[in-house]
């Protein structure tokens, strides 16, 4: 392991080009990532979710991205030719998204899935790969590997659907996983679950992570270190505690706005938007 | 205002029956707000779209102001109590203009001054009369929302069945609804029955609730005792546990 940062991304811009005008959906986004867990937090529409595409060359036509720098430990993503790309693509920094019963292929098993996923990057036989992929199936903390390796998509619940998932992102040991709104779509205590094995591996593998979320609380309490984007703009950078010191009044705005359950106030504090915030 | 007793729902029949909802009674006096809280497939649902008739009630009785709701739901039953739901991009025709959507209850009910009444009900949930001829996709989910609330409220009801009906929303959007309900619960003295899966958000709006588990009830509480943390429930303590966020063992 280097010094070098993981990620360098140095003033990302995210455009779409539409008939109807040029949309800025990311501007002048700058950070960079080490082995550790990064929070990206804001409503829909601030640019959160295709800063994390854009990383992956993910971003959907007719999306145009232009960065000074973005660099996946020290090599330029942009410049790279798209062969060498999909190479990093799914080996070295993978991606979980949202709903698993968008993501997992409905006619596959998910064993089946986790063993194409190794294999498309690691030269291996089925054998070996149906190893690592059970392996990755119990490190998920599913109870009995060898069953759920069998089973559909549509057998599974959305919980062991998202652990699926994480398996088949992490089965072939990568350094960067981007997490978009990983648990946004199941129960508050199936969350914690994902969040808590997410965590652990994250951890053992000393992996970077970049966990992209709506809930502000959720992400503060989860990761080191939170940007707060707004109308594409990094608008605050905090260390994890220190979401109470929050300074910009959109951060302040929308942990005020949240409904809290120790505290009764009525009515709710509404967030006035600023202008100025998206210049 | 709506008493519930031993309600069960069931579904399929065979191998494919499931039994949504089993025996499950509470009961909201006029004017209360009433939260169910639970996790996906514990029947919260079930619940409010059986009071509406729009799930096929199985077992128990379902009275409203006293009278025990007809099988097929009368007119009488829809101008007392209305229904909002959660995604508010799912829940409005898109090839009808806002004022399309707002005249089609009044028509059914045979209700006069139709355009007063669209107006006063976009008043009331905060928007003005310009956008009685805006098409919801000209809408945001905030705004798509109120329209929705409009809909329900236009035949001045006296119950609301709201089912989710902030959590397709951003925080901030929340934040603005939660209020306009509980303004119009205020000046209207609305009877609510708030389905949620998110306990803050019931404990904000409602005075009571009941928290549900695979389809049965496994307590009835209040908001303050959520707050004090005097609940009798493993499974309700972990609720309120999980609203605190992620926290690292032996951090």
């Amino acid at each position: 392991m280097s010094d070098s940062p993981l990620l360098e991304v140095e003033d990302l811009n995210v455009r779409f080009h539409l008939p109807t005008g040029t949309v800025d959906a990311v501007r002048g986004v700058t950070f960079s990532l080490g082995r550790e867990r990064l929070g990206i937090v804001g409503e829909s529409g601030s640019g959160k979710s295709q800063t994390g595409r854009s990383i992956l060359g993910l971003t959907p036509p007719p999306g145009e991205v232009i960065a000074r720098k973005l660099a996946f430990d020290g090599r330029d993503l942009l410049s790279m030719r798209r062969r060498d790309l999909r190479q990093l693509r799914g080996q070295r920094m993978t991606m979980v998204m949202q709903d698993p019963k968008f993501s997992l292929n409905p006619v596959m098993t998910v064993g089946e899935q986790i063993v194409e996923a190794y294999r498309a990057h690691i030269r291996s036989g089925w054998r070996e790969a149906e190893e690592k992929a059970l392996d990755m199936l119990e490190a998920v903390r599913m109870h009995e590997p060898k069953r759920v390796f069998g089973l559909y998509p549509h057998e599974v619940s959305g919980g062991m659907g998202q652990r699926a998932m994480i398996a088949m992102m992490l089965v072939t040991d990568p350094d960067l996983l981007i997490a978009d709104e990983p648990t946004s779509a199941l129960d508050v205590t199936v969350q914690l679950e994902i969040l808590r094995i997410l965590d652990r591996l994250v951890a053992e593998r000393g992996m970077g992570l970049i966990f992209i979320s709506h809930d502000l609380r959720l992400v503060s309490s989860f990761c080191d270190r939170v940007l707060v984007m707004y109308a594409g703009r990094v608008v605050e950078e905090l260390a994890a505690g220190e979401l109470g010191n929050a300074q910009h009044p959109y951060t302040r705005g929308l942990m005020g706005c949240l409904p809290d359950l120790h505290v009764s106030r009525h009515p709710l504090p509404v967030l006035t938007r600023d202008p100025a915030w998206a210049r | 205002m709506i008493e519930i007793e031993n309600l069960r729902v069931v579904y399929g029949a065979g191998a494919l029956r499931t039994v949504a909802v089993d025996g499950v009674s509470f009961g909201v006096a006029e004017g209360q707000s009433f939260g169910l809280v639970g996790e996906s497939g514990s029947g919260k649902s079930t619940v409010l779209r059986a009071i509406t008739g729009l799930a096929p009630v199985s077992g128990g009785t379902i009275r409203v102001a006293g009278r025990e709701v007809p099988k097929r739901r009368d007119k009488v039953f829809y101008s007392q109590v209305q229904m909002v739901f959660q995604d508010p991009y799912g829940s409005l025709h898109p090839r009808h203009t806002v004022d399309q959507i707002l005249s089609e209850p009044l028509a059914i009910h045979r209700l006069r001054d139709r355009k007063d009444r669209i107006v006063e009900a976009l008043r009331q949930v905060g928007l003005g009369a310009s956008f009685r001829f805006r098409y919801p996709h000209q809408l945001s989910g905030g705004q798509r929302q109120r329209i929705a609330i409009a809909r329900a409220i236009i035949l001045e009801p006296r119950v609301l069945l709201l089912d989710e009906p902030t959590s397709a929303l951003d925080a901030s959007v929340q934040a603005e609804i939660l209020n306009l309900l509980e303004r119009l619960r205020a000046e209207r003295g609305l009877t609510y029955i708030l389905v949620s899966h998110d306990l803050a958000v019931v404990a904000h709006l409602c005075e009571r609730l009941l928290v549900m588990w695979r389809g049965g009830a496994v307590e009835e509480t209040s908001a303050e005792a959520l707050r004090s943390g005097e609940v009798t429930s493993d499974y309700t303590r972990t609720l309120i546990r999980a609203t605190q966020g992620f926290t690292r063992a032996g951090a």
